[in-house]
């Protein structure tokens, strides 16, 4: 293996608790991600994998703890703020444009990079024109990264799940975000999948040096890929840890196996 | 003959007489003309002759900076990428051998070849393709250089051995200028007897045999062809089929740098129907099962289609199917069925060739196994002027070609220029022409079993030639056989007719020196599947389906159908089919079952399903098996299932064998 390039800190969250009423979703969880690592949090149903990363992306607001991103420190993480400052992210039900070709998905991508205005995209003359072929150029770029140019024109309804999932992936990615937040990108996937969606996020990582926070119920997969790992159960931080530290820790054996009471 | 711009390029007083001599007269002839494409990043991206001679150029200094010597072995291992062909051209400009290998061979079959072929050095098309070579480095091997052309994912590859093919032209490129004449004296060297390329055939028993081609075989060979069907420098064909099989050898690279048209590189394998439609080739070659599929597709999407244009499609199919064939050779038709065919034209057949991508074609060839007559007429009946040809590897492609206007479904034409076929007293095809081959690397022995002193070859195949002067190929010599009572058995000629149905995908027939003939089955999973979705048939997946009654009741059809066929044959009447079966397991080359050309290996599989045979020869309904299976990644899995075994119609011959 070769010598990963991890950098320094990019984001930190502190003592962060999350209530739905009287429900506590999350409890104190606190840990950072460096630059450029595959961080994962692992966890049972409903420990509160999903919760944490809508936390991250401004989706939830805790009330409690702080986030600490490109060294601005809030309470809360807004969902524009979170998209401009470089935080992309895939959903564990697939949210794409049924209707629309895996091309135009993945262009909606590049949204927030859009500097021409809604008239000048209308007549697509001068500034438009030149930025819709730049878009047009990376996204191209995307489509070949993801060995997906022969469903480059079809709409993305007709497609198999597992393709659906990497036009998703590919939609982040167009937006080429700092830190891509992958919730269960694979889910529902038979093995030849998942080897495939392995090796595309490890590529993004090693290519483009896009931090990953990945969210995962296959351990075989979140062991090989993560540089570290928490563990949520109920809302709760159990472990953080390489992947070794936390594969024998006691508490971690516990809350996968049960425990004899 | 009439002079033509093809001619005087290629015969040149035999000065064009090596690829790399002819590459040269492209740039100065049609510098600007474009020679190859490749859809990248989605926008098909063009080099003229000029560019590819400078690349060439760049690529061989390079290979030469890095010690590649004369006569030595370049591998070649990947998709069709115009920078692999110009890996081809740069070898044989330094007078070195290009090796092209299956891409899709796994890394054992590849250290058989790189070893029996003493390969040095070998381009690769990505990190797949490396990480072989890489494994096979490690055993035994005498690869001194690889290069690679897509870097993706192999960052943090640090071997002293392996660089980008830019790399080396970057260092091909001083290299040229410090040594100004090397490149040219370089092309002077070769000679038309010089060995131009070495191909592998996949061999249906023991280990491939490397087929040793002079650029004269290549050359004249690929001219012959040119000037029978009289292409030129503007054809277009998409290059999509194996580098390391003959025929696109031929097509694609051979008689592109002796005619000098367009070479034009899919995007991916998965793109290549897309990509056909966007060049619409002029020139096309597939093999019948690309055919097929493409028909196939076509059915499955009428079904789906409103009333009113399944009407339109039915009647203009119906009409161009009585008077389509006979408009295409030029035949004397009724001017009203001619205006029908127009307006047919208009409404479907135009409109369909334009989806095929087939809307430009001059001429499509198939060939390496028997093409169903319905699929046949129906592309012909389209306007399309498709050809069956007959050759093999070791005689360039050619050897028999249908000439224009002169097309049956069952025979693979007449001998193309300057090639000799007879056929010896066993019925056996024996050809001879300036494409026969050098000779087998290091097996002197194969060599003389397989071509005689005075250079006539033996093809394997036995065949006839029918009253209309057309040959006719029939089965392998020795997969010909009889049954116990003494019926001749050509279990090809059964299989091909079964193969015919679009419910069938391969079939197995077993017979030589048994009582009777049995076969095993595998469905076609697109075709049955998209049959069961029609009537409401749940299935999981292949052995499921494959087991479902109601498919065996579809097989059943098809089986007694062929039987019927069968009883009217005179010396093959009572080969009927007695007992079949549907197999588990679709036939896979990674298991050894097809070879890489995808043709059946019959007693590999008699071996591997012993059980079943021998359930064929008893009478019992069912029979349990298990068989290993490898996957893609090299593991490997069992399967088990019990397989189904019926019995098939008879019908008394019509004609005893005399």
């Amino acid at each position: 293996m070769y010598e990963r390039n991890i950098g320094e800190v990019v984001l930190e969250v502190k003592n962060i608790s999350l209530s739905f009423g009287a429900m506590r979703v999350l409890n104190n969880i606190s840990f950072n991600v460096r630059q450029g690592e595959i961080r994962s949090i692992i966890g049972p149903n409903g420990a509160g994998k999903s919760s944490m990363l809508n936390v991250l992306n401004g989706f939830y607001h805790p009330q409690e703890g702080t986030i600490t991103y490109r060294g601005e420190t809030r309470s809360q993480m807004k969902v524009h703020k979170a998209a401009e400052q470089g935080i992309a992210r895939t959903f564990q039900n697939i949210a794409l444009f049924k209707g629309m070709s895996t091309l135009d998905n993945i262009m909606t991508g590049r949204n927030l990079k859009i500097k021409a205005n809604i008239l000048q995209q209308a007549i697509y003359w001068g500034k438009a024109q030149r930025e819709e072929i730049e878009h047009r150029k990376k996204v191209e770029g995307i489509i070949d990264f993801l060995e997906i140019q022969a469903i480059r024109k079809t709409p993305v309804g007709r497609l198999p799940y597992g393709m659906q999932k990497r036009v998703e992936l590919g939609r982040a990615l167009a937006a080429e975000p700092e830190i891509l937040l992958l919730d269960e990108p694979m889910a529902g996937m038979n093995v030849e999948e998942k080897e495939d969606m392995s090796r595309f996020v490890l590529d993004i990582n090693d290519e483009f040096g896009t931090t990953i926070i990945l969210i995962e119920h296959d351990m075989g997969v979140v062991m090989d890929l993560s540089d570290r790992v928490i563990v949520l159960d109920y809302g709760l931080q159990l472990a953080d840890g390489s992947p070794d530290e936390v594969r024998s820790n006691q508490k971690v054996i516990d809350a996968y196996l049960g425990v004899a009471h | 003959m009439s002079p033509s711009p093809v001619q005087s390029d290629a015969s040149g007083d035999g000065q064009l007489d090596t690829f790399p001599k002819l590459l040269l007269n492209h740039a100065r002839v049609r510098g600007s003309k474009i020679a190859m494409r490749e859809k990248d990043l989605g926008i098909w991206q063009a080099w003229t002759w000029q560019q590819v001679t400078d690349e060439i150029r760049a690529l061989a200094c390079g290979l030469a900076a890095l010690g590649f010597q004369r006569g030595d072995k370049l591998a070649i291992i990947g998709d069709n990428r115009p920078r692999l062909y110009m890996g081809m051209a740069a070898a044989q400009c330094l007078g070195g051998i290009p090796v092209p290998l299956y891409q899709d061979s796994i890394a054992q079959e590849m250290a058989f070849v790189l070893d029996n072929a003493e390969v040095h050095f070998a381009i690769a098309e990505d990190q797949e393709q490396v990480d072989k070579l890489l494994e096979i480095r490690e055993e035994n091997s005498t690869i001194q250089h690889i290069l690679f052309d897509d870097p993706r994912g192999m960052r943090h590859y640090d071997f002293p051995f392996l660089s980008s093919i830019e790399t080396a032209q970057t260092a091909g490129r001083e290299y040229d200028k410090t040594h100004p004449d090397f490149f040219e004296q370089s092309v002077e060297q070769g000679s038309g007897a010089d060995i131009a390329i070495m191909l592998y055939t996949s061999g249906t028993t023991g280990n491939p045999k490397g087929v040793v081609l002079t650029n004269d075989n290549v050359i004249i060979t690929a001219r012959n062809g040119i000037i029978r069907e009289g292409l030129t420098d503007k054809e277009e064909v998409v290059a999509y089929l194996p580098m390391a099989w003959v025929g696109d050898n031929l097509f694609s690279y051979a008689q592109s740098f002796v005619a000098g048209f367009t070479v034009n590189c899919p995007e991916n394998g998965a793109t290549v129907m897309t990509d056909l439609r966007e060049i619409g080739p002029t020139y096309y070659f597939a093999p019948p099962r690309i055919y097929e599929n493409m028909l196939t597709q076509v059915m499955i999407r009428m079904e789906d289609a409103s009333k009113l244009k399944q009407r339109l499609f039915h009647y203009f199919m119906a009409h161009a199917s009585r008077v389509g064939t006979q408009i295409l050779d030029g035949k004397e038709v009724r001017t009203s069925e001619k205006l029908i065919y127009r307006l047919g034209d208009f409404m479907v057949y135009g409109p369909l060739r334009n989806v095929l991508g087939l809307s430009r074609i001059r001429l499509a060839y198939t060939a390496g196994e028997a093409i169903g007559p319905e699929i046949f007429e129906f592309y012909r009946s389209l306007g399309i002027n498709i050809k069956q040809l007959y050759g093999q590897t070791e005689s360039m492609v050619f050897i028999c070609v249908q000439p224009d206007g002169e097309v049956y479904p069952d025979t693979v034409g007449t001998p193309a220029i300057d090639v000799e076929v007879k056929i010896d007293d066993n019925g056996e095809v024996l050809y001879r022409s300036p494409g026969v081959f050098h000779s087998y690397y290091k097996s002197p022995e194969a060599t003389a079993s397989t071509k005689t002193e005075d250079g006539w070859v033996f093809t394997g195949d036995a065949g006839y030639f029918a009253e209309n002067g057309h040959l006719k190929i029939i089965d392998r010599a020795k997969d010909v056989g009889k049954l116990n009572d003494g019926t001749m058995f050509a279990p090809k000629y059964i299989e091909n007719k079964l193969k015919f149905f679009s419910f069938i995908k391969e079939v197995v027939a077993f017979g030589d020196a048994c009582d009777y003939t049995s076969i095993f089955i595998n469905i076609d999973l697109e075709a049955v599947g998209n049959w069961a979705e029609r009537r409401n048939l749940a299935y999981s997946g292949y052995i499921d389906l494959a087991s479902q009654d109601e498919v065996y009741d579809l097989i059943q059809d098809c089986v007694d159908k062929v039987n019927e066929d069968l009883s009217k044959d005179p010396r093959l009447g009572k080969s009927q089919i007695k007992r079949y079966l549907i197999l588990h397991k679709e036939l896979d080359a990674d298991d050894g079952e097809l070879t890489r050309t995808r043709k059946v290996r019959r007693s590999f599989i008699a071996e591997r399903y012993q059980p079943l045979v021998d359930a064929l020869y008893s009478d019992v309904p069912e029979c349990h098996i298990e068989t290993q299976v490898k996957f893609e990644d090299g593991r490997t899995g069992t399967l088990a299932a019990d397989v189904k075994i019926r019995n098939a119609k008879q019908y008394s011959p019509i004609a005893k064998a005399s």
